[in-house]
């Protein structure tokens, strides 16, 4: 496998970064009664979106999930159009209609988040098998929830992935607790990644904190997904620094272990880190890369702001179906 | 003209829309060497191959978005559910993602995906398997629900079906697939909400679908020798609804049936109830009567099972008591 080059490291820091600012303001707009809605932030798992999406191509797809604006940055989503959405713009992704939890884009391969935990799972096997007919190529990414794994879609999903050897990726959100259930108490075994083993399938862990680690990973799993020879299963460890919505102070969870994880496993603190020592990047080129994120969120808020309202009439004409 | 079965007309149908367009596939259970539970699919194996003819396994939630997944990359796949009963096991995937995707959002992503399914009662076996629960797919915004009752209605609504860029639940009856009709030789397709008057009549309309449109035709035969005039108003697709000819028809005889297989308590029948009662009461002679389905479990026993749905003798006496009274 190549090395990820300097300009796919630095690519990577950027969506992690952009990722980061854009939910740290999403949560400022919620809490100012701007995004209204549900609102599930994407902090401290950015590293999994970034480093998967960097493993495919622009026609390959993507799935996503409730808690999905990390998924959207990095398959290429205009934030502008997801900050009109996350405001009910009629020049959102969806035209206002579904918000923070169905951004979706034809274009951008992004085949819907989606508001029912495990309700994307089994999309994901017609997208498969769009891929397959078709004979281009071309995979799917479906990312999940540790609390999605528990449902029964899981099972007959991955079932019936593994019997027609869909090209699909199977990423695992591990971040350790489904709004306020830890996940070691809702799932029988240790790992997630095992219960591949039950689809005859490869598993795999991975430090969900590390994007080159879950690149690595997810370009394996890709390549043997384009070669037709089936699906895979990872697990991506890692945590949600907040609570489940920007107004749950989370108190379920032992402090000292949110402070652990936010103190050793932050993805943009510890990528930072990692790009300087190995003189990819300088202060000063991460300087400008952060102020060029904030200036461009600050755009979207304002592209949203100034944008249209749906108006009811439209609304009503395109939906009517009767 | 040839006279098929209902199910040959499905067939033709699926046949004719496949060659028409390779991105029409079918998924489902038992649908590949088998032909499906009813035959339907007989021989559609050897023809397209196991690539567009995708046997599963016992998964309906996974057939259901393994039909949304392909409809929303460029796909036309006709996702097989082999009773209606069973829907219940893939509700989110057809009611949260299959209705929704479309205008949820906002035209982003289009969704042609056709639902075939069958339903009702008549063959002893139970509560399980011979439900009528079109009314669950009615309540729903963002599904079309087409219930046909010829052969020659469901070839055309099954092409027209296909050919739709939105969710369509297409409801079959298992009584009706050996049903013969005739059938144009040379291609048609029949469009959405346009009604069909399979009896013209004066003096009472009928109102049914499925094949409650068969039970109604044998009444309105027995009612003629007793010189009652009966017309059989058959929707065809309950979403879309030809209110406008439903309306006219009513207008015309003052008089509305509404018969259905399905339990009553919160029934379609309930609802074209109220749309025509709020909307043509002054043209009514009578109250709007319903034949349904008892609110009860289908039932194993065939004495009981035939009492717990409409049949002719029971069109027959309330047409004659409505009349009667008015």
């Amino acid at each position: 496998m190549p090395e990820l080059t300097r300009e796919q490291k630095i690519d990577l820091l950027k969506i992690i970064i952009k990722i980061r600012r854009f939910e740290e303001k999403t949560i400022q707009l919620y809490q100012s009664s701007r995004i209204w809605g549900f609102l599930h932030p994407y902090i401290g798992e950015e590293a999994i979106a970034a480093g998967a999406c960097a493993a495919i191509n622009k026609e390959d797809f993507i799935i996503s999930t409730h808690r999905g604006h990390g998924h959207s940055i990095a398959k290429g989503a205009d934030i502008n159009q997801m900050m009109a959405e996350l405001l009910g713009k009629v020049t959102g992704y969806c035209k206002g209609r579904g918000g923070s939890m169905h951004i979706a884009d034809t274009e951008l391969g992004m085949l819907g988040a989606n508001g029912i935990v495990g309700g994307g799972i089994p999309i994901s096997l017609g997208a498969g098998f769009s891929c397959k007919m078709e004979g281009k190529g071309r995979v799917v990414i479906c990312f999940f929830s540790d609390g999605a794994s528990n449902n029964g879609v899981f099972h007959e999903t991955l079932n019936m992935a593994a019997i027609f050897k869909l090209p699909i990726i199977y990423l695992c959100e591990n971040n350790m607790y489904a709004i306020s259930m830890k996940s070691c108490k809702s799932i029988a075994c240790k790992d997630i990644a095992k219960r591949s083993s039950a689809y005859d399938i490869p598993g795999f862990i991975v430090d969900g904190s590390d994007p080159e680690e879950v690149y690595k990973i997810v370009l394996k799993s890709v390549e043997r997904a384009r070669k037709n020879e089936g699906p895979s299963l990872i697990e991506a460890k890692t945590y949600r620094f907040g609570g489940h919505h920007p107004n749950d102070p989370a108190t379920y969870r032992d402090k000292t272990e949110a402070e652990y994880f936010i103190r050793e496993k932050d993805p943009v603190i510890n990528y930072k880190e990692k790009l300087k020592k190995e003189k990819i990047i300088n202060i000063s080129e991460i300087e400008k890369i952060e102020a060029d994120i904030i200036k461009s969120i600050e755009d979207s808020i304002k592209f949203a702001e100034e944008s249209p309202e749906p108006k009811l009439d439209k609304f009503l004409q395109e939906v009517r179906n009767t | 003209m040839h006279e098929i079965e209902y199910r040959e007309a499905i067939r033709e149908a699926v046949m004719e829309e496949m060659e028409r367009d390779s991105k029409v596939f079918l998924i489902g259970e038992d649908i590949g060497v088998y032909g499906g539970a009813f035959q339907a699919y007989k021989g559609l194996l050897n023809i397209f191959g196991e690539e567009r003819v995708i046997d599963t396994p016992i998964s309906e939630a996974a057939i259901i978005g393994s039909g949304i997944g392909a409809a929303i990359t460029g796909y036309r796949p006709i996702a097989e559910l082999m009773f209606i009963d069973f829907s219940a096991l893939a509700m989110d995937q057809i009611v949260n993602q299959a209705a929704k995707i479309r205008y949820m959002t906002g035209d982003n992503l289009k969704c042609p995906l056709v639902l075939r399914t069958q339903g009702g009662s008549g063959r002893g076996i139970a509560a399980q398997h011979s439900q009528s629960l079109e009314a669950w797919f009615y309540h729903i915004p963002g599904l079309k629900v087409v219930m046909p009752s010829t052969p020659y209605d469901v070839k055309g609504l099954l092409k027209t079906a296909i050919r739709d860029d939105n969710v369509v639940m297409f409801i079959e009856h298992k009584m009706m697939y050996l049903l013969k009709g005739p059938v144009p030789e040379e291609e048609y397709t029949i469009p959405f909400g346009v009604a069909d008057i399979k009896r013209e009549g004066t003096d009472v309309t009928i109102f049914a679908y499925s094949n409650m449109v068969h039970k109604s035709l044998e009444a309105a035969k027995e009612l003629e020798r007793e010189g009652i005039s009966v017309e059989v108003f058959d929707p065809r697709t309950l979403v879309p609804l030809d209110e406008h000819a439903l309306l006219k028809s009513v207008r015309k005889t003052g008089h509305l049936v509404i018969v259905t297989e399905a339990c009553e308590r919160g029934s379609v029948a309930s609802d074209i109830s109220t749309r025509v009662a709020s909307k043509a009461f002054d043209n009514l002679d009578a109250p709007i009567k319903i034949i349904a389905g008892l609110n009860t479990p289908i039932p194993y026993n065939s004495t009981l099972e035939y009492a717990c749905t409409p049949h002719k003798e029971d069109i027959v006496e309330a047409v004659k008591e409505m009349l009667a009274k008015s």
